[in-house]
């Protein structure tokens, strides 16, 4: 008879409300865990914490006027957000975007997946003890928001895509400051192995953790690094080119084993083929207008369009329907941090309350695009 | 300036005693004098400790630190107190009261208890037990009892949970601290303090113990729970673990506490292993005060740069390579001593 036999030796299982006020949940999820000691039986994600109504919202908005508003979604890509917004727009009323301007966009994006990434592993080694590391990563990422402040004047929610084109031109302090960026980031790339991936614990804490396989993953509709983490060589950019990506030449980083420890590394990997891409967008960047000519009032014609962009966190969708208003009938959003966090309870099953921490971090989802 | 305190201390020992005092109560008074000196010593470095922390985990991150608040930002940390003090002191109402008021005090305890055998300088030791290291031992494990007790008193998941990784992580990290320990107390031939620190007179114990000193290293962080080994706060994970429900002052004596033990620690590993307060030149308590500080920016070095260990691997790497191996050296150790008599019997 072993000790759990024993009718005297009674265990009952713990459950535990994790959130929304928790040091690691980013912001406000909240999960209600079912322990067993310190070993995870049971996970369910509430959600719902930070629900502004963006869809709704944008139905009373004109086409423009909602451009600030995906800045709100996913506040650490705000770039990005924007970039899927007005491109599904553009792509609705069939407007030609100016060459400099999908340039200037590319190299947005580019500093904003980086950005969004510098968010993630930091945050990343803060939830697992690692305080230095993270200072690291926001060091870098200040870099990128003063250059964000340059352009369009604000540094999280930059406001800066338009319905043909872009904002403003690029200031002329605005490419010297990028190239001493892209200057400082292989120095920055070294240190970042040193003090977290090269290290035994962080090592230890990440490999096969969190580990799902493909076929769920892909039936959770999961994409994005976490996806092309797990072996799926699947980025929008190479796949089904939105803008100008099909003239840049960069590698898409796939790993195999799927597990948090590769959720990490993928990242750094992606952004230094980011730097690749700035590298050549500077490179060709030509002179010419910065926005199309749009109408002044912007009413799309009857119809509707889905247009999804390779996001930070995975495919970010915007499905517009025009009923030839000024307003939009109906917007969806298919942000990838919603679909990401349904994987969650069923990666976190049979693990260790702090391994749930690391998947959790891993797994990068932001709440205002998780509830939007 | 050597005998500076030593002088001090018996200038007022002969002041008791020249009152007509009988001796009993002059120990007694004498006593009581140690404990306020003690205290002191440890309160002002407490509060330089965490604007040291502050600083260094500052400039390791690329950052300033604190520095507002007076030149350079030293009177941070005195304010911060003072905050404290004026916090409200809410204790929960599902809380066990008496565990829960209790257990803020009772850590404070062996954490000023450990001090007695602490040797400041030459001839500054409160209390020269013959039983010196043992005592140091035995007291600072009874700080476990506190971390429980706040975590259970809290009636709290959180501080439950991590009240319950405090036991298991400092029970089992025990084993090994005092197993390096034991190394010395082999070559010293002695418990007692002084001895231990008479003994290096010649060569530090760290030269001879390595393997021990090293694994004292790591235990010791363990049983600070500091980081890497930081599982029974982990912030991040138990928002605070045992302190989750402890605001104001209370909390602040944990806090307290732990530079408290820090210090301590690093105390005993100065004396152990680094020679204790002897050192050319300077007097023997600067180089005691210089000895601690290097332990302690070793101790924050470690908390700055690690992230944290997983509780399966911390317990593991306990039991699976910590203990065998103290008790390895504990063997190759005896066996040395005896190889070392032998060589001394055939020579004379």
């Amino acid at each position: 008879m072993s000790l759990a036999d024993d009718k005297f030796l009674r265990t009952e299982e713990l459950t535990l409300n994790m959130g929304p006020q928790h040091p690691s949940t980013h912001g406000v999820y909240r999960a209600i865990l079912t322990l067993d000691g310190e070993y995870i039986k049971g996970m369910e994600n509430v959600i719902g914490y930070l629900h502004r109504g963006m869809e709704k919202l944008a139905e009373a908005r004109t086409y423009p006027q909602f451009i600030p508003y995906p800045d709100r979604l996913d506040y650490a890509a705000g770039m990005l957000n924007e970039l899927g917004y007005v491109q599904a727009v553009e792509k609705l009323m069939g407007i030609e975007v100016p060459e400099r301007a999908e340039y200037i966009r590319i190299i947005m994006a580019e500093l904003q997946r980086m950005a969004s990434h510098m968010v993630m592993l930091g945050s990343y080694a803060l939830d697992l003890g690692g305080y230095t590391p993270w200072m690291y990563f926001f060091r870098d990422r200040e870099k990128i928001l003063d250059l964000f402040e340059m352009a369009s004047g604000a540094r999280m929610t930059p406001c800066y895509m338009r319905i043909g084109g872009v904002a403003e031109d690029l200031p002329p302090e605005f490419l010297p400051q990028l190239r001493k960026f892209m200057d400082s980031m292989p120095a920055s790339f070294e240190e970042y192995d040193n003090i977290v991936t090269g290290n035994e614990i962080f090592i230890a804490r990440t490999k096969g953790v969190g580990v799902l396989p493909v076929e769920k993953l892909l039936s959770y509709g999961v994409t994005g690094p976490n996806l092309r983490a797990a072996g799926v060589d699947y980025d929008l950019r190479k796949v089904a080119p939105y803008g100008i990506y099909d003239r840049f030449e960069f590698d898409v980083p796939v790993y195999e084993n799927g597990d948090c420890f590769d959720r990490f590394v993928i990242r750094i990997a992606e952004m230094k083929q980011s730097l690749r891409i700035l590298e050549q967008a500077i490179k060709d960047l030509p002179e010419g207008p910065i926005k199309a000519k749009v109408p002044r009032v912007i009413k799309p014609p009857k119809g509707e369009v889905y247009h999804q962009i390779e996001g930070s966190k995975g495919v970010l969708g915007y499905y517009v329907v025009s009923d030839e208003t000024n307003k939009p009938y109906r917007l969806h959003i298919h942000g990838p941090s919603f679909i990401n966090l349904g994987a969650l309870p069923d990666m976190c099953m049979d693990l260790t309350l702090q391994d749930v921490i690391a998947t959790i971090a891993s797994i990068d989802f932001i709440l205002g695009e998780v509830d939007r | 300036m050597e005998n500076l305190f030593v002088n001090i201390s018996g200038a007022l020992r002969g002041w008791f005693t020249g009152m007509g005092l009988p001796p009993m109560a002059v120990e007694a008074i004498m006593a009581l004098v140690f404990l306020v000196a003690i205290l002191a010593f440890v309160l002002l470095n407490v509060v330089y400790l965490v604007y040291l922390e502050r600083k260094l985990s500052a400039y390791m991150q690329q950052r300033l630190g604190p520095n507002r608040v007076g030149p350079r930002g030293l009177f941070q940390t005195l304010l911060d107190v003072l905050k404290l003090f004026g916090k409200e002191d809410i204790i929960p109402n599902a809380a066990d009261r008496w565990v829960f008021r209790l257990a803020a005090i009772l850590v404070m305890v062996p954490a000023i208890m450990a001090f007695a055998v602490v040797p400041f300088g030459q001839g500054m030791i409160a209390v020269d037990l013959n039983i010196g290291i043992f005592y140091f031992v035995a007291v600072s494990s009874t700080a476990t009892i506190a971390f429980l007790m706040a975590g259970w008193g809290s009636n709290n998941k959180w501080a439950l949970l991590g009240g319950m990784r405090t036991v298991a992580q400092m029970v089992s990290y025990e084993l090994p601290m005092v197993l390096s320990l034991l190394g010395v107390v082999m070559l010293a031939g002695s418990l007692r303090i002084s001895d231990i620190m008479a003994a290096q007179k010649t060569v530090w114990f760290v030269v001879l113990q390595p393997v021990a000193f090293l694994i004292y290293l790591v235990a010791s962080t363990a049983e600070l729970n500091r980081q890497p080994f930081d599982l029974p706060e982990g912030e991040q994970e138990l928002t605070a673990g045992p302190f989750t429900e402890y605001s104001g002052m209370r909390y602040a004596l944990f806090f307290l506490a732990e530079y408290t033990n820090m210090i301590a620690v690093s105390a005993i590993a100065a004396t152990l292993f680094l020679g204790g307060p002897q050192g050319p030149w300077l007097p023997s308590w600067l180089w005691f005060v210089i000895k601690v500080y290097v332990m302690i920016g070793i101790y924050m070095w470690f908390r700055w740069t690690f992230p944290r260990i997983r509780m399966d691997h911390l317990l593991a790497f306990n039991w699976k390579f910590l203990v065998p191996l103290s008790l390895a050296n504990v063997l190759v150790t005896g066996i040395g001593l005896e190889i070392y008599k032998w060589f001394q019997t055939i020579r004379w």
